[in-house]
Order: structure tokens, then sequence, then C-alpha cells
């Protein structure tokens, strides 16, 4: 396909031929965002293009077309540059006219005082692999879309070998700090291209510790992801069109110019320092060379409402998918059940949990959300962990935060905004949406807080209670909301409110914890697992209804209740009785509420109230 | 400018020696001329006519001439006529005598771009071929406009004067003119101050020149470096006529303010470039002061020949070959001889306000010069009016590519705080929020609803479920009392906001509804009392680890200022930082005492607190004191103290499931479609707050001291004290409160009514003594029912009775004492009123308890 392919290997010619024929007629902005955007329409055109999730820079050819599955981690102030300008030719004196859209430098000689030129905005947004983004994610997108984009890398090598290789499962022992960390393919290709690609990759891995203070960020160069232990590439998104319709955090997936071009970093060198409006630090944050963090001209973006690719890619279609929910489900709550050491009620609530979504917001409420205190799991064992490993397998982007008293001291979970280099220092709770936040608390010592403890134990409040995180600008705070699935494992009740908190009770009680649950872990067959991922991502994204009818039995219900026991049924539990109906029908794959789920929902809720009674202890505080 | 000592025989030379009226602004950089899409290079040396010529009208000028005489030289004096040129050292003019404006040297103005150079250069020799632009005819007949715009010096510094001559604004209400009569022409009044303070600054309000001339003002906008040097001309010509013996430090120079063009920082775009914007921001940092070189001083090492090179572009081009000598590169910068000017580079960052939800606050780069520099702290918030400056990367002789972004600042002409006021002054604050016309409409029709007062309580935190009275309480503490100010009588200020305690059961929603208000006004902070100290309430004093300045860091309270503190778990507060409440709540002040610092700081702010019963549930067979374990000098200074219980009755219960079975069910639109939008709700409360001051009239007040008295009424028939004057400022804010939900500038009788009916409803829940079912005030003001004081003290007496009965034994048993108590008294006994008698007999020295005897004396 070689003519066809012009537009991923040089969509620049493709621009160029529609800008000269339009005789600077303004248009041609609108037509060429029309042309690729019906190319993209084409049924192969999505894995034609190479990704920068999976192919590693130096692979991809420059100014080609690529595209990104990405966080906007940050937006910089919006620029100026010449989107229509003239260039002399220094012998013929010819003038030509030229666009400077989609690229970061200019031709030669141009005329600064033509009256040509034309000025026009865009805007940089700085973005990140979205954090926490598991590995069979990343190991499918990447085997969907590696095979087939060959085309558009420098060296037709067949050599290369993703690193970002899906994990066997007995290699994650110390995964506690790192659970991204990337690991030495056993087996790859030539061992010099591997050499270059992790001298590369090395320099782009985030420092782990996220100790280095702005101070020292010049060092390695900080490419602030969320998380720490991520790698991957940075990019920066020059954005052209609807400025307004990005929002932070967003994830898009991102079509657009590749830009590496070397001259942007021996330009940014050349300025003089004191002429130049910027910090040191500010450069390097804004202008980081462009071999580590490439540009990107967006093209064509598309907003992620999920990041699975196993929906992405139409490989399962959800209509067809609908019909099997409810043996899904089966087959998914027996696999968690054995997984929780076969507690049942368990299983459910953190299935319920899994496909729980923010999906309204009244005023400051926000509604679907559902996060679950599993307390009473053994403290100091791996159960934990392992639960965590499974839930990675299972989700698309997931973090697990190690509640020690260190982490709380040290770790800097709310962004902020870093006024000398001008630029949002992340903080691990700048997540996707639907990122699946697990917090262990069994690992909590007693011990004593500082300042900046209380205040990440304040925003993980804060997070879990209004699904908002306040992120500091220095003067004044910003209310970022979100949409984020805690889920807090402790040994008791947790310190941290909660929507839901279960007590979880073993029914079984395997000599070695660990081994057992590798042992169940490993009996699910890989499509098995698919379909669960499946599942989880299309019981998020259901529509959800209640109607007249069951509304008043619900009604006519709770007043019972109220009746017969007006301490124990409050508003607040008709809240999470509410939640909990609605998540139980859609896990079903049902989009309205029946009487018989209602019902279901009391049920169970009252199972998990009178497991949990003894527990109950005389708080004062609100639950 | 325009002096009639030039005499016309240096006219004639000028003439001679340069041909044509140079226009104004000819060495301002390309690029600063960079207009949108008209990027044209208005001063290209090769450009043999300007576009401006075509249009001139030879006629016009002329008249202008008639009408002024003395401006008849304008147009000849070559450098005169350039608006830069104003004030020309008077070296130049040797010999004749010196006028005011001769006399005063004039001051450059790098923050209206380049800078001329000095005129000496232009007369001795020929005049550059940068100049440019030249008028094509130099007869003096022709209206000569500025090259590239349409702005005619004359005509323009004619129309400044008589804006300044004849400008009245009888509504004028800013403070700044405080003390002018508003009757006169307010900017001579301002010439007049000038000359009596000195300061050579005219600041001018754009909107006034608006609404005086609107072409002037477009001009301004649009050519601002052309025309605020004619401005300055203007204002120099008339300022010197009239005072002509003042002596300023140089010439005064007119700082135009409040271009209402662009208001955000948010809505700048090319377009912008090279006009005149106002945008509002917060300071986030600024730099050291930069010595930026606006002339270069050289000297040649061979001949010791001398020579100035003017800034251009940014840069200096040091001369190559000696002009006096021919020698080459022998010319050396001497810097102590070269003109420095400061320059401050300023990060601005758009306010929060203005920001579209979920994106970050983009930053502006902001240049200040000369005496603007240092005016501005980081963390001030500002309105800055200056000139929007696109640069291309510099091309580079070693590179022949450039980056294609310009680097855009704004170069400040003048700097309004908008924070100032809020820290130090008393009076009403300077919030400006603009409400357009339709905007007014809207809500002045929402006002006129006889339901209004329920439309709004209801649209406050609609996901809450009722608690009807609670929401109209806060809806009340949203709009606040009027502020009044009794300082000459010595009591100070009036308290107007109006604090609220909520109280009650866990999950009774209490923290939503704290969470809302918040949300709701512009100014609230939230802070939970288990987490801040009294320090971060209040202020403290931090050392910045740089500068090694004391700074003094506002908390929550204080930067609350005119807004709303929200305090989740009061109750779990520590006892310090509490206490700092005390003065916040009544007086409306923070005195801070700390490292050296003594300050006072307004922190004018409604509490709204919620606070959880000690014993987790709601006790009701407790006192409101005894629930929250709060002391009671603080629950005194809350104006309504609200309970929130679960009702526990099936009608509310159904009524409960309804609604929020609803709340998860029914789209986004619909629950629009019922209620007020919460940006009406916001913009209502704005704007109540700042253009409506209501006051008593007669029968409200009449209303209110019948209110009162029977209120003390109560309470005394059984000895009881029911309430305190505190009672009655508190009806009093809550009146006018309701009165501006009305948008009403009497206080009525209904509105008492209201006040009265909410304050019966809050005490009612939280001053009821358990023990009668009266409401007793006296629970709230000194921690205990009246009947409860009278118990113990029965309870005492009985205990004393019953010991002297028993005739001489010194020392009696503990616990045998208490039972003998419990099976005299017909009334249960507990032991802590057992305890508290004991306690009060010791007291009067009748006894002593040691461990578990108790001893006579």
């Amino acid at each position: 396909m070689p003519s066809s392919n012009d537009w991923i290997n040089n969509p620049l010619g493709v621009v160029e031929e529609m800008f000269v024929q339009s005789n600077s007629n303004p248009e041609w902005e609108a037509k060429v965002l029309e042309y690729f955007k019906g190319k993209l329409k084409e049924k192969q055109a999505y894995s034609w293009i190479p990704s920068l999730n999976d192919v590693p820079l130096h692979y991809l050819k420059p100014n080609s077309l690529v595209k990104f599955r990405c966080l906007v981690q940050d937006m910089f102030d919006p620029e100026f540059y010449m989107g229509v300008y003239e260039t002399i030719d220094p012998s013929t004196k010819a003038k030509v006219l030229r666009f400077g859209k989609y690229k970061d430098v200019t031709e030669c000689g141009v005329d600064l005082n033509s009256r040509n030129t034309v000025t026009a905005e865009r805007q940089t947004f700085y973005c990140v692999p979205i954090p926490g983004e598991t590995l069979w994610e990343a190991f499918l997108n990447h085997s969907h879309t590696y095979a087939r984009s060959s085309q558009a890398r420098v060296v037709p090598s067949t050599s290369y070998i993703p690193s970002r290789q899906k994990r066997s499962y007995e290699e994650d022992d110390e995964m506690d700090t790192q659970p991204q960390k990337q690991r030495e393919p056993h087996t790859g290709g030539s061992p010099q291209l591997h050499a270059n690609g992790d001298s590369k990759r090395q320099e782009t891995e985030a420092p782990s510790g996220q100790t280095t203070s702005p101070s020292n960020a010049s060092s390695p160069l900080d490419l602030n992801f969320p998380l720490p232990g991520e790698r991957g590439p940075a990019c920066l998104v020059k954005v052209y069109e609807d400025l307004d319709s990005f929002k932070l955090n967003d994830m898009l997936e991102v079509y657009g110019i590749l830009s590496v071009n070397p001259l942007l970093s021996v330009l940014s060198s050349l300025l003089d320092p004191t002429e130049s409006m910027e910090t040191p630090e500010e450069q390097r944050a804004h202008d980081p060379p462009a071999s580590l963090v490439p540009r990107l001209h967006m093209l064509h973006a598309r907003p992620l409402q999920h990041n699975n690719p196993l929906l992405c890619m139409f490989i399962y279609v959800v209509s067809s998918f609908m019909v099997e929910m409810a043996s899904v489900r089966a087959e998914f709550l027996a696999y968690l059940t054995h997984i929780l050491l076969g507690d049942g009620l368990a299983a459910e609530y953190l299935l319920l949990h899994l496909i729980s979504s923010v999906y309204a917001r009244r005023d400051v409420l926000p509604l679907g959300k559902f996060t679950l205190n599993l307390s009473g799991c053994p403290p100091n064992s791996s159960f934990t962990e392992s639960l965590h490993q499974v839930i990675q397998e299972l989700v698309p982007c997931t973090y697990r935060l190690s509640m020690t008293l260190h982490n709380m001291n040290s770790l800097r979970l709310v962004p902020r905004k870093d006024y000398v280099a001008n630029r949002l220092v992340s903080g691990a709770l700048q997540l996707a949406r639907n990122t699946s936040l697990v917090l262990d608390e069994t690992r909590l010592e007693q011990g004593q807080l500082d300042a900046s403890g209380v205040q990440n134990i304040t925003a993980l409040g804060n997070l879990i209670s209004w699904q908002k995180v306040d992120y500091d600008f220095n003067y004044h705070q910003m209310e970022f909301p979100c949409n984020i699935n805690v889920f807090v494992t402790s040994e008791g009740r947790s310190l941290l409110p909660s929507d839901c908190q279960v007590p979880l009770q073993p029914q079984v009680t395997p000599p070695n914890l660990e081994e057992y649950l590798s042992t169940v872990h490993k009996a699910q067959l890989t499509s098995q697992i698919n379909k669960f991922r499946v599942y989880l991502s299309v019981a998020q994204t259901l529509d959800y209804s209640i109607s007249d009818e069951v509304t008043k039995a619900v009604e006519d219900d709770f007043v019972d209740m109220r009746k017969d026991d007006p301490q124990s049924v409050s508003a607040e539990d008709l809240h999470r009785m509410l939640v909990v109906a609605r998540l139980l029908s859609l896990s079903l794959g049902q989009t309205s509420l029946s009487r018989e789920g209602w019902m279901r929902a009391k049920h169970i809720d009252m199972l998990r109230r009178t497991r949990s009674q003894p527990q109950t202890t005389v708080n004062g505080n609100e639950p | 400018m325009s002096s009639p000592t030039s005499t016309p025989g240096g006219r004639k030379r000028n003439r001679n020696d340069i041909p044509a009226t140079r226009s104004i602004g000819s060495t301002s950089p390309p690029s600063q001329r960079r207009r949108g899409q008209d990027s044209s290079n208005a001063d290209l040396p090769a450009m043999p006519t300007s576009p401006a010529t075509d249009i001139a009208s030879p006629t016009v000028h002329d008249t202008s001439l008639f009408s002024s005489p003395r401006r008849s030289v304008l147009p000849s004096e070559v450098d005169m006529s350039s608006p830069l040129m104003y004030g020309t050292p008077s070296s130049r003019v040797e010999g004749t005598p010196r006028s005011g404006a001769r006399g005063t040297p004039a001051r450059q103005r790098p923050d209206l771009g380049s800078v001329r150079k000095a005129p000496q250069v232009d007369l001795h020799s020929e005049p550059p071929s940068a100049d440019g632009a030249v008028a094509s005819e130099p007869s003096v007949g022709q209206k000569l406009v500025i090259w590239g715009t349409d702005v005619n010096v004359g005509t323009c510094k004619e129309k400044f004067q008589r804006f300044l001559q004849r400008f009245i604004d009888p509504t004028s209400n800013e403070d700044e003119n405080a003390g002018l009569d508003l009757n006169e022409p307010l900017y001579m009044q301002k010439l007049e101050e000038i000359s009596v303070v000195g300061e050579p600054v005219l600041n001018v309000n754009c909107g006034h020149v608006q609404s005086f001339d609107a072409d002037l003002y477009r001009q301004l906008i649009c050519y601002p470096q052309e025309v605020i040097p004619t401005f300055d001309m203007a204002v120099n010509e008339l300022f010197f006529e009239r005072f002509p013996d003042s002596i300023l430090e140089h010439q005064i120079q007119v700082r135009p303010y409040n271009a209402l063009k662009t208001r955000n920082m948010r809505s700048l775009n090319p377009e912008d470039i090279d006009q005149m914007i106002t945008i509002s921001g917060m300071v986030i940092r600024t730099s050291q002061l930069i010595p930026e070189m606006q002339e270069a001083f050289f000297q040649c090492q061979v001949c010791a020949f001398s020579t100035r090179v003017e800034v251009d572009r940014g840069r200096i081009a040091e001369p190559a070959v000696c002009r006096h000598c021919n020698t080459t590169h022998s010319l050396a910068l001497i810097h102590n001889r070269s003109a420095f000017s400061d320059k401050q580079m300023i990060k601005v960052q758009e306010s929060p306000d203005d920001m579209p939800a979920g994106q970050t606050p983009h930053t502006t780069v902001v240049y200040a010069h000369n005496d603007l520099v240092d005016k501005v702290q980081p963390g001030d918030r500002i309105n800055i009016t200056g000139i929007y400056r696109a640069v291309p990367m510099r091309e580079n002789p070693r590179q022949s590519n450039v980056k294609s972004v310009y680097k855009t600042h704004i170069d400040a002409i003048h700097f309004r705080k908008t924070d100032e006021k809020r820290l130090h002054g008393l009076d009403e604050e300077a919030d400006q929020k603009l409400f357009t016309e339709e905007r007014v409409k809207t809500l002045k029709e929402l006002a006129a609803k006889p339901d209004v007062y329920e439309r709004l309580s209801s649209a406050l935190a609609p996901s809450i479920y009722e608690h009807e009275d609670i929401k109209k309480g806060i809806l009340l503490q949203l709009f606040g009392g009027t502020r009044k100010d009794f300082s000459q009588t010595g009591r100070g200020n009036f308290r107007a906001e109006v604090n609220i305690l909520l109280c009650g059961d866990p999950g009774t929603s209490k923290s939503q509804l704290l969470q809302y208000v918040f949300n709701l006004v512009p100014r609230g902070q939230y802070t939970s009392g288990k987490g801040s100290s009294a320090v971060g309430l209040t202020a403290y004093v931090m050392k910045d680890p740089e500068t090694k300045q004391l700074v003094l860091q506002t908390g929550a309270l204080v930067l609350s200022d005119n807004g709303i503190c929200c305090i989740d778990e009061f109750d779990k507060m520590s006892e310090s930082t509490r206490s700092v409440l005390h003065e916040v709540m009544e007086q409306q002040t923070l005195s801070i005492a700390k490292a050296g610092i003594i300050c006072q700081l307004n922190a004018r702010t409604s509490v709204l607190a919620a606070a959880n019963p000690v014993e987790s549930q709601w006790n009701p067979k407790k006192t409101t004191i005894e629930n929250i374990q709060l002391p009671h000098t603080l629950l005194s200074r809350f104006d309504l103290i609200f309970l929130m219980l679960d009702p526990q009755d099936e009608a509310y219960d159904r009524r409960l499931a309804h609604h929020l079975v609803s709340l998860y069910y029914q789209s986004e639109e619909q629950i629009e479609e019922e209620l007020l939008d919460m940006a009406v709700l916001k913009d209502y409360i704005a704007y109540a707050r700042t253009y409506i001051n209501p006051r008593l009239n007669e029968e409200a007040s009449q209303a209110l001291i019948e209110a009162y008295v029977d209120m003390r009424k109560i309470g005394s028939g059984r000895g009881m004290v029911s309430a305190y004057p505190r009672q009655l400022e508190s009806l009093i804010r809550l009146a006018e409160a309701h009165a501006k939900v009305r948008f009403s500038d009497k206080v009525e009788t209904i509105d008492v009514e209201e006040a009265k009916r909410l304050h019966r409803e809050a005490l009612k829940q939280s001053a009821t003594d358990p023990r009668t079912g009266f409401v007793d005030i006296s629970i709230l003001t000194t921690g205990m029912s009246a009947t409860a004081r009278k118990r113990k003290e029965e309870v005492a007496q009985a205990l004393k009775k019953m010991i002297q009965s028993k005739g001489k034994t010194p020392a009696m048993k503990y616990q045998q004492l208490f039972d003998d108590l419990r099976g005299q008294s017909e009334a249960a006994i507990t032991k802590d009123m057992f305890e508290e008698a004991l306690r009060a007999l010791a007291d009067e020295d009748y006894l002593t308890v040691t461990g578990k005897t108790v001893r006579l004396l």
C-alpha cells in the first residue's frame, strides 16, 4: 500500500499539497482535518499507524503519523506561532509562502517583515502514558498494532521484540514500589538493539522515589509521571483545534505528526539566557530535548472512555456480549471467591466495586462511587499484594499504594504547581478515570504522621468522600473532580472513610497463602481472563434507570425498614443500598432495577451488616 | 510640548533639515507592529509612501491650526510632532526662556515600547533611515496621521485635553476619587492634586474616555503606543499652562487603566497583539530587578570619540567603525555612561474564578518598567493594563531556521491591586463583579417573585433533603446583614456576618451541606476541626528562605474574609484553636503578634460550623452544651444553632426515600429544569451582597423591640433570662439578610417576622431544656439551664441536711453516704449529681473529700 500510506509516512506532504492548492485561502486547515479524519475512519487505519506507546521512539520515522494513548498531565500556556509565513530565497530572492502549522521549526530564510505572515494560536499539552496501565493491556495493544506498523519505522527490523513483555506471574516478588518495573526480556533479538533500547529507556524512567525536589530536577530529566516507577515516552502534544474541549487528566488517543527535530534543542540552547523570560527550570520543563520528549502535532484526538483494548479493537462486540453477562458473572464470581479464600460475599462486593464508576454529580455529591473497605485481611502477609496482582490482571489501570508510614509522610499524592518551572508536578492521585486504586492499610504501623502525612491522608479522605482532588496551586487550591475506584484493604476498620466495609471471612485457610493464590490464578485460561476484562469494562459503561413502579416499592420498603428499626437504617444506608442495587443490576447486564434486584441488594447488604456488627465499635465519627 | 517659545526661525531651520514630519513609533520593532492579519511591517525603510497619507485630508489640519494657533509649530517642529519627543531636554533649545514643561525632564517610557534616540542626534545628523515612514509632503497644511494608524496627533491631543477639561462623572464611586468634587471636571482636580503632591502620574479610567469620546477610546485601545505619548504631551501642556511653577521629578505620564477590551487571560488571542488590554490575575512570581540598557555609550580607544547607540529591538549594535578616525573595532562600551532603565518580570496567573473547570490556569509574563517595578508581590491579585506584545524568536546568524513560536508578554502601564482593600481597609470592598444588564434583569425578575425566599432556599444544596429551616438559615448567612460602623461612638464595628452551628447525628449530611456552601461562595474556605491548628486558621509568620524576609501567611479565616469559613468537626478542634475564634466571631478581626509582626487583620467571615455529639448519637435527654461539649462562650457567638436530627417519622421517611431514589435515576437535565441554576444563585447572592444595603424602617424597629421584649418576658416568669442583647443583634442581622434576599433597601416587618421565626426555630431545637421542655437561653449563654442549677442546689442542701442529721460523725464512707442519699431522696440521684453536691459543699468549706472518705470540717 505505497501510495495510500503517504498520509501515514509523510503527512506533512499531504498538508503541503493542500496548502499549495488552497492558494492561501484559510480553508485549507479545515480541509486537512477533514482529510485525516476521513482516513482514520477507515476500518484498518487504526492498526496501520504505529503507536508511540509500544514502539520505541528511535524506531519511528520523524514527521510520520503516529498515535499515542495518553493522559493529559499538564496544560501549558497557549503560544502564538507563525501559521503562515514567507521565505525569501537568498539567491533568487523569490518569495514563497509556507505554513507553520504542525511544525516546530520554520524553513530557511523567513522574512520576518512579510505582510503575509499569519499569527495563529496553539496550545501544548504535556502528556504521559496512562498512569498505572497494566501490562496485559499494553501487551494486547501492542500485539495488535505492532505487527502491522513496521512500515513507518526507520529500520525495517524484525528482530525487535517489545521489551514491554507480559510479566510472568512468578517474577513479581519485589513489585511493591515499582509495580510497572520493566524486566529485561529473557529471550530477545539482537543484544545490541536491546542495549540501545534500554539506555534510551533508562533516561526516560521517572525517579522511583519521587524524592527529587524541583531544585535537583535538573540532573536527570524528571518526566513528571504521576506514579513512581513509571516509564514510557512523555510527549508534548501541540493542539490546534478545540482547545477548550480538552481537560486535565483526560485520556486521549492522539493522532499526530511526530516531530523530533534535533534543531529544537539546538535552537533553545542558542538563546541568550538573559534574554529569555524563562528560568532554566522552566526551559527544562517546557522545552526538553526532543529525543527524550518528542513533540506531537495533533491532527485528531479520540477521547477514551476506557482504555480496554479488547473493547477498543472490536474484538468483542458489546451487544453480543450482553447475552453472556450473567454467565460470565457467575464464572467471575467463582473466581473471585477462590481468590478471597472462599468468601462469597466479599467476592460479590469486590465484583460490584470493580464495576462501579461515578456516573453523575449532584451539586457536590458524586453518584455511583463505591469505595470498598475489605477489613480482616491477614496482616504481614502477601495477601493484599496477591490480591492486587489479580486486580492488575483484570482492569486496564491500577495502582497499589502501600500506606506505610514512610510512604504517607514522603510520597506526594496531590499534584502541586511548581511556579519556578511553571508546571504541574504530578502526584500519585493524578490518575485517569476508572483507575483502580488499591490502598493497602495493612502496612500502616504506629507512629507519627508529619504535616505532609496528614495532608496525604486528608487528600485520600477527600478522594473517597467527594471523588475530587484539590491540586495545590500554592496560593490557592483547585478542585479537580476525578473518578477513581478506591479499594482499601485493612486489618480492622479502615481509618479512611468508605462507602461500604466488608470483613473478610476466609472459608479456607491454606497453609501457604501465596502458593494457593498462584495456583488459583494459574488455573484461569487467558481466554477466560479476557472475558472477565471485557465484562468489567462493559458493565462499567452500561446505562441504568429505575422505573416509577420500582421507585415506589423502594420507598415503601425504606419506610417499613425505618418503622422496624429506625436506629439502624438511615439515609446513608439508603444511599448505599441504591448504589448496591444499581451495581448488582448492571453486573447482571440489566439496565433497569427490578424488584428482585432491589431485594437482592437488600439481602446482601443485610448479610454484610450482620457480619460487620461485632466489629462496629463506638466511634463518634461520621462513617 | 509645543511650547510657545520655539522661535519661527528654529522652525524654518528644522524644516529644512528634516524633510517631513516623522511618524511616531517608527522605530518600534516590526514584530511589535504586527496586528493580526495585517502584519505588514509598518516602518520598512523602503516604504516610499505611507498609506495613511492617502487618506489624509489637507483641510482638516488647517482648521485645527486656526482654532489653536499655538499648535501650528507642531507639524514643522519635526521632532515635536512625534509624541515621544515631548519634553525635549532644555539643552536643545538654548537661549529660550524655559517654561515649566521645558524645564522638567521627560522620562523614558519603556512600557510603551522602543525608546527614541536622543534628540540631539536627530538634530545634528541626517535623519536616520530607520525613521522610515514619512509623510509625503512636508506641508504644514496637511492632515498628518501616524503611519499605520488613523491617529492625528493634533486632533488626538486636542480631544484629550478637552476630555481632561470637561469630563465630569457625578456618579463616580471609585475610592481614588474620594475627596474630589464630583461636579467639577474630575481630571482637572487630579492635575491639581499632582501639583500639590508632586507625583507625576495621571491615572485615567478608560471607561471615562469611552463615555466621553468613543473614537478617542478606540484609538487609545488600538494604538496605545502612539496615543499614550500624545496624551502625555497633552497633559503636560495643560498642566504647565495651569501650574507653571510646579516642579515635578519628570513630566507627567498618563496611565490609562480599565480598558474593557479583554478581561480574561484566556481570551487573549493574536488579534490583541499591540493593543491595550486589561486583564486580571494573581501574581505568582516576580523576578529580580533587571537593569535594561536603553542607550549604550561607546568610546573609541584610539581617538576617544564617543558615540551613543540606542537599543533597537532589544539589541545594541556595536559600531564596527569609528566615525571619527575610521579605525575598525576600536569602540568599547562604557558601562558607567550608558543609560539603563529598571525592568522586572512578573508572572501572572489567571485568577481561579475565571477558569473553566478541569483546566489548568494560564500564566502570562508581564514586564514592569521604572517605577512600576516592585509594585506588586507574589500572591497579589491585580488588574493589569498594558500592551500585549508578541516577539518572534530572534533570527540567529548561525542558524537559518527559527522556531516558529512567538514569545508573548505584556508591557505593564498600570497595576491595580484588587485585594488591597480586603486586608486593610474597612470600607465596602471594591469587588467589581460585573453583571451584564440581562443578568441584572433576570436577577431582579427573580427577586420580584413573592416566593423568592423559598425558591432560593430550595435551590440550596438540592441533593440534601429537607431541613428547610437550616437551608433558610444558611441562605441568610450567605447574604449577611448590613455592615454598620459605630466606631465614632466607640462601639467599633457591628458584626454583619451571621454565624451558624449545625450539630447533630453523624450521617445527617452536615459535611455535604458544608461542602456545598464552600463551593458556592467565591471566598469560601473549608477546614476540618481535626486537621487544623490555630496557626492554620489565623495567620503565621514565615521566613522566606531566599530573601530572609518575614512573610505573613494568612490562614483559612483571613482568607475567607468577606466569605464563609466552613469548619467541619468543630467539636474535635483543640482548645487553643477554638480560642482564636472568639475574637473572629465577634470582633471580626484577628490580632497577630508574632516574630516582631504585630498587626490586626480583618476576618469578616461568617462561620458555618458542624459538630458531632460527644456520644456519637444525639442524646435528647441532654442539653446542647452537654451533647457537644463546647464552651458556652463560643456557642453564644453563633446566631443560629440548628440540630440536624433524624426525625424518625413515616411521612418524612417516605419523602426522603423518594428524594434519594429520584436523585439516583433522574437525568441531569430533569434536575436542572426543576431547580435554580447554581450559577444564578451565585450571581444573585453576589449582586445582593454588593448592591443591597437594607436599613431598618420604623415599623421594623418597633417589631424588633417587641420581639426582644417578648423574648425576655418568656423567661422572666420562671426566673430565667431567655434573651440577651446578643440575641437582639442576631435578630437584626437576620432581618437585614432577609431584606437582602428580597432585594429590598428597607427592612420591613415581614423580614423581622421571618427572622423571629427562624431564630425561634433554632432556639427551640438547641436551647430547650430537656428536663423542663422550656426554651432556656441560659443553656447557651451560661452552659447550664436555670432548672439544672436549681436542682444542683437542692441536692446539695439535701445532702447537707442528711449529714447534719447524722450528728457528730467526723468521717463517713463515700459509698454509704451516696446510698443513704439515694434512699432518702424521692427523685433519682445519679452519681454525677452526688459528686456535684459534694463539690458544692466542699466549696462551702463544709466538708472535704479524700479518697473514699468524707470528712466534715
